[in-house]
Formats: structure tokens, sequence, C-alpha cells
């Protein structure tokens, strides 16, 4: 049947839908649901890691097989270095950008290298705001409390406090750099509810939050000359032979040269690892989102944390064909937009956490109530046209013009007709484990946004992904910069690569993948 | 919450709920990348006709959401002398386009520290003295892929209307394809990019709320708060979250 003819329901039951209040889940149902149906407990899919910091570790097998993987630099490689820095910061996203300014007014010298261009990440895609707790019903406390819950209690209480109580400073920042938050009438910043929050808490520049953060600091990067390598992927961290971080081998992607940058420390902002395509997963993320710093991390000896658990974002697109895998965003939901399956019936409170609503949508699905597109894809609706409906014509065209401009483009008009969706990978949980400041366990070397774990606990909640860029960006860089002021660049070595390929050689079957990825292989090889 | 297990949709698979292959076989269409003919499927966005026809992409693909503008392209589609410019994560081929993906442009951006500015709606014109030059051809505004005023938003930074231009760059990419067609050598992209940041940065309102809570948490109010939660033990924690609305 035509998509056309199905969502037929959607309009003609919405009516009834509006006048229906749905609970959240009761917390053993809750769990059950997640057990049951959250791609996170599909067993096949996960693998012990064989050795290493997490040995005996379970993580998706996507994931283990670049752990376990081979690095591409030669144990012989010169390791003379073409640049020489105070602080290098791997990554040109939300995290990479912050560390990169924080650094250097902290008066340390900063190359930034990034594989893609400056600002090509997943930050520039962050449509649904920024968390930070400044109403006067709300506090950083309820923040952290919120986030807690939204984790499954598994997040690490330290950073988390730091993350919301360092937020509003945060957001001082970024409106000092010129960032165009919305407003209230009376000049206060305007807060949005997030999915999972119980307060208003979203700071918002439309649904181009990330966007607008990006342009500006990417745009003051360049104003502060900040010492720039596009095109230049890290591969591999040196050491000094005793474990401390001393620099890194990057690979310049337009001649494929490997070259070598020391570096009294180094910060590691590469994102996460939407194009490893978990289980099969379309992913939300950006063409880079290979993981990098994992692998990189692992090799160095630093612990990994949480890396079992992903998050798969509700609401990705199922069709147009050319959409697959596009966030629609949560603000749609937080606004009212109801989810609806094939028989017209709503199945979940929209506003629970992500990883109940993608349950629960996963759930619809499997036991058919979804919707089939006639390329095969499966999914249910999202009543988009609701919002118009309930908050007057031209709603979603003022709050969601990047959404409704996404789906024009293929002919589809978002605020008549409902679109189709399925859950995404979106967000990976876990990653590094750092400290307050950023570090990671090997010493001098920092982790800061994604690639990082242990703030987020299990499930990270909307709004929550911008803040932690900021916030730790921001300490990585000045932490790294003021340590820079006392000491000296350490030996350039590759003795901790010798030891990682030693332990590999013991165990079947590992080095067969080179790591990191950088990039997902899309390129048909055969006609 | 009750759900009713009883209606299944009739030629229901379980097995494919997630599976990302086609099911149909794909009508073919001949595009033209760079000059040279390939068959690639109907509708497919122009980045994955690239990949089909077996070419690395690594300058020219970004975010693949519509957000970063790296994928800027030149296309013309059948018999159409006109040449159109669009993002090429987010437009569908059709049978007889012909695209090709444009090189980065040494485009000139000014060197600014926002803070230190006494006068900005001045400074605009030392730092872009071009951006008054203005021809009003409209090039700009017809390669936006965006579907922004272009030139409109710069005569509106020329006349000091900072908000306005921030209002209508709100949607920029910053793929740049405004750039190369300027016949009197301004980046819109960036004087907008610095008007918005100007407007944010020096005539917009301080926010008073924010600036209160900066200073609560700076005073330490939040201390006794936080000595009861973070001494709590797992079970009391738990408690506490779980009574959350």
């Amino acid at each position: 049947m035509q998509l056309q003819a199905l969502q037929e329901l959607v309009h003609k039951s919405r009516d009834a839908r509006r006048k229906q209040t749905l609970t959240k889940f009761p917390a053993d149902e809750r769990d059950q649901l997640i057990k049951k149906y959250h791609p996170d407990y599909r067993e096949n899919a996960y693998r012990p890691i064989k050795f290493g910091p997490n040995a005996g570790e379970l993580t998706v097998r996507e994931l283990a097989a670049l752990l376990e993987g081979d690095s591409p630099v030669p144990a012989d490689l010169d390791l003379t270095p073409a640049y020489s820095t105070d602080v290098l910061v791997v990554g040109g996203g939300g995290a990479g950008c912050a560390a990169a300014l924080h650094a250097h007014a902290h008066g340390a010298k900063v190359l930034l290298a990034t594989k893609l261009r400056l600002g090509d990440s997943n930050t520039v895609m962050a449509q649904g705001g920024i968390q930070v707790a400044i109403t006067s019903e709300d506090s950083p406390v309820q923040h952290f409390l919120d986030t807690l819950k939204g984790g499954h209690m598994q997040n690490d209480h330290q950073l988390l406090k730091t993350m919301v109580e360092e937020g509003p400073s945060i957001a001082k920042w970024l409106l000092d750099l010129g960032v165009l938050f919305d407003r209230d009438p009376d000049g206060n910043l305007h807060v949005k509810k997030g999915g999972g929050s119980s307060k208003p808490r979203l700071l918002t520049c439309s649904d181009y939050t990330g966007l607008e953060i990006m342009r500006v600091l990417k745009d003051e990067v360049l104003n502060k000359k900040i010492q720039l390598l596009e095109f230049s992927a890290a591969v591999e961290l040196l050491s000094d032979g005793s474990g401390n971080c001393t620099g890194a081998v990057l690979q310049d992607l337009d001649n494929k040269r490997l070259f070598v940058v020391a570096a009294k420390t180094v910060i590691l902002a590469t994102g996460g690892i939407g194009r490893l395509h978990i289980q099969g997963f379309p992913t939300s993320n950006h063409y880079g989102a290979t993981g990098d710093a994992l692998p990189m991390s692992y090799r160095i000896g630093a612990k990994l944390l949480q890396i079992d658990t992903f998050q798969y974002h509700p609401t990705g697109a199922v069709h147009p064909e050319q959409l697959v895998g596009a966030l629609v965003t949560e603000g749609i939901r937080s606004e009212g937009g109801h989810l609806v399956n094939a028989k017209g019936e709503r199945f979940v409170n929209e506003l629970d956490t992500r990883d109940v609503v993608s349950s629960s949508i996963i759930r619809e699905c499997e036991e058919g109530r979804g919707v089939r597109t006639t390329t095969g894809r499966i999914g249910v609706w999202l009543d988009t046209p609701l919002l118009d409906v309930e908050s007057g014509a031209g709603t979603l065209e003022k709050h969601f013009p990047a959404m409704v401009r996404q789906y024009k483009r293929y002919g589809l008009d978002i605020t008549k007709d409902p679109v189709l969706i399925y859950p995404t990978l979106h967000y990976q949980n876990g990653g590094v484990q750092i400290d307050v400041n950023g570090e990671s366990g090997a010493h001098n070397l920092f982790v800061a946004g994604e690639a990082s774990g242990g703030l987020h606990g299990r499930n990270r909640l909307m709004g929550n992904s911008l803040l932690d860029l900021m916030v730790y960006g921001k300490r990585a860089g000045s932490t790294t910069a003021e340590r820079a002021k006392s000491m000296t660049h350490g030996k350039l070595t590759l003795e901790h690569l010798k030891r990682f390929r030693a332990e590999a050689h013991k165990h079947h079957g590992a080095l067969a993948t080179q790591s990191p990825m950088l990039f997902p292989d899309y390129v048909r090889k055969e006609s | 919450m009750v759900v009713n297990k009883s209606m299944e949709l009739k030629g229901f698979d379980k097995s494919v709920a997630i599976d990302q292959e086609e099911i149909l076989r794909p009508k073919m269409v001949t595009v033209e990348i760079a000059g040279k003919k390939y068959e690639v499927p109907e509708g497919i966005t122009v980045i994955k006709a690239l990949w089909y026809s077996g070419q690395e992409v690594i300058r020219g693909a970004g975010c693949l959401g519509g957000y970063c503008g790296a994928c800027a392209t030149y296309y013309r589609t059948k018999d159409d002398p006109k040449v159109r410019t669009c993002l090429a994560c987010s437009t569908a081929v059709e049978d007889g386009m012909s695209f090709t993906m444009v090189p980065p442009f040494p485009a000139r951006k000014a060197i600014y520290q926002m803070a230190e500015l006494k006068d900005p709606k001045q400074d605009l014109f030392n730092l872009y003295p071009e951006a008054p030059l203005c021809r009003n051809c409209n090039a700009c505004t017809e390669a936006c892929p965006q579907g922004i005023d272009v030139r409109d938003g710069v005569w509106k930074a020329v006349f000091g209307d900072f908000k306005g231009v921030s209002e209508m760059f709100m949607d920029c990419v910053m793929c740049g394809l405004c750039v190369p067609v300027c016949i009197a050598d301004i980046a819109p992209n960036l004087v907008a990019l610095y008007a918005s940041r100007a407007q944010g940065a020096h005539f917009s309102e301080k926010p008073k709320r924010l600036h209160e809570r900066i200073d609560e948490i700076e005073k330490g109010s939040y201390k006794s708060e936080w000595d009861r939660i973070l001494t709590m033990d797992e079970q009391q924690l738990k408690d506490v979250c779980a009574a959350i609305k």
C-alpha cells in the first residue's frame, strides 16, 4: 500500500489522540522493555575483548575488531617531528574547538589537526539544544539528578556535577562570543523541555543550535590564528616509553604521508562511532564518526568505559530513501509531536528517555504494528502536522526550519503529512575513561567530548552532549595549557605500540583490521 | 499501558526489521560526473552516486545531513543550460544530470577580536571594505542552496541592520557557494557571520536570569543541596531519582 494511503490513519486518529495522556512506564516495565528490545541487549552483537586494558569486557563486534586492530604506523618510522607544540588537539568539532580556544587563552602554543575540515563534526548537526539549568524552578542539582536518572544511575558523579555547575558560565562564554540563543520577550534566554528532563532547560538557536555554535567557534579559532592542519588524521599516539603520551603520528590525507607532531600534551576530541554502523543500523553521524580515539587510546594503555552501550536516537528518518538515518529532531516531540503506530495509536510517552522511546518503537515494529516502505524499510509515524494543529499554523516552519527544509528538498511537506521514523545509531554513551580535567589513564593524554566516557552513564540525555563538549573541551584545554608551562617535551617512541603488537600476536585474529578506521568504506568496488 | 498484540500487518517479515539493502531492484539512470558518464540508481543522492561510481570522496564529504556545507556541488539537469548549485548529500540524482563538486575557494576572511570591537557596524567597512561595493547582480542569492536572500543580507549588513542579517543567515551552512559568483569579490557568508556574531556579542541584551544563576553557583548557594545528594547511598539516590516526575 502507498504511504500516502497508510498515513490517512494518522490524520483520522489525531483528534482522539490529542485527548489522551500517556503516563511513563513504571520502572519494572521500562526495564523489561529495554532488555527485550534495545539493541544494547542483543547478545549476538557483542563479544569479549581479547586483550588490553579492557580484556574480557564485552563490546560490539565492530568496535572489538578496531580495538584489537593494528596501527598503520610501521615500527621503524622516522620519528623526527614535523611540528612541535605545547598542546595538540585532534578533532575540529565542538570539543576540539573549545579545547583549542581555551588552551590558547591560557597562553599555550596550540596545533589543531582534523581529518576533514575545521567544524566538520556531529556538533554542527546538533538540533535539540544545550542543557543549562537557569530558571528559578530549576537548579544544577536538578539537572544532575535528571541526568543520573536518564543514565540509569551509572554516571560518574564528579564528572556530572562539574558539567552541570559549569553550564551557566559556558552559556555566558558562548553568548559573549556572539552565539544567538533564542530569547524570551523579556530578554532572558528561552528554555525548552527535553526528553528525560523534569524542567525546561534547553537553550536553542531554533533547530540550528549546533550549527550556530560551530560557525562561531570555527570563526574564533581562525581569528585567534591557531595553527590548523585540515585533512590530517591522527593514526597513532607517541609515548616516552614509560606510559606518558608525548605526541602523535598523523597522516596527510591528500598525499597519504605520515608525519610526526611532538606535543607536551595531546587532547583527542575525535567524536563518536556512528559510521561503524553497529548492528547494521543507519546513523545520524557525520562522515568521519569512526571512533578514532578509542583504538589509539587503547593501544597506549588507557582504559575505556561503558563501551557496551550506545544511543539509538528514536527518530531517524526512514523515508524518503535519501534521508535514511538522518535525524528528525527530538524537539518535535518536546513540542508535543506524537509517535503513532500503523493502527493509528500512540504507544509511549514521547518524552521518556531515548532508550525507552527507541525500544518501544522497535517493539511496535517487531510485533507487527510498523509501517513498511516500498524499499522494504519499516518505521512508525511521527505526527508532525499535530504541532501546527496544537500551536497554530506556521509553528513547525518557525521552530523547525531545518527539518521543514530537509524534507521539502524531496517534495515532502511535514507541516501537512507525518513522517516515518525508526531508531538510528546516534551516540557513543561510553568512551575513554577520564578524570575531571579530561585526562585519560595515560599521562598527558586528554580526551574530550563524545570520545570520552563516564559522564552520561548508559544513556545520554538530550542537550547534554553540547554542554559536555564545551565544559570538558574547556577543562582539557586549560589544564593542558597550564601543565605545558612547567614541563618539557618528552622522548618520542613507539614503545607502547611494540608492546601492544607483541601482546596481540598471542591472540588469534588480532591485528586483522587496521585502525583507526578514519572513514566508512562506501565506495562500490565492482560494477 | 495496554498494547494490542492481535493485529499483524500483512506481508510483514520480522527478520528484515532493520535491513539496509534495498528490496526493489532500482531503476538505473545515466549521469555525468566531471564529464564522464555513469549508470547509477535513480533517486540516490549526488554523493552516493559518486561512491556508486567507484570514487572516493574525502574533500567534499562532511556531515552528510545538509548542515556543514562540505559537499557544495554544481549541477545541470538534462537539456537545461542553467548551471545550479546544491549540497551533494541532500540532492537526488535524475536521468541526464551532470555534476561536479566545487573545490574550496580562497576567500579572504577578515581577522577580528570580537570583544575588542568598539563600533562593530562601522568596523565592518574596515574589515570587509568590499561589502558596500555590491552591484546588485543577485548571483549570490541564486547560488544559495539554502534559499537565503543573500544579496539583501549584504545590504542589511552595510546599512547596519545586523539583527536582520542574523535572522536571515541562521540557515547558512557556510558552503561558500555565494563567494565565487560575486563580481565585487564580497564573501557574503563571512560578512553575514561577522554581523551575526556582532549582533550577539554587542547588540543583544544581557540575560539577567543567567547572570543570577552564575552568581548563585559562585556564592555556593547549592552547597547544602549538593552535600545532601552526594552523601546519599546508592539506594537513597535511586529513590530520589525514581521520584522525579
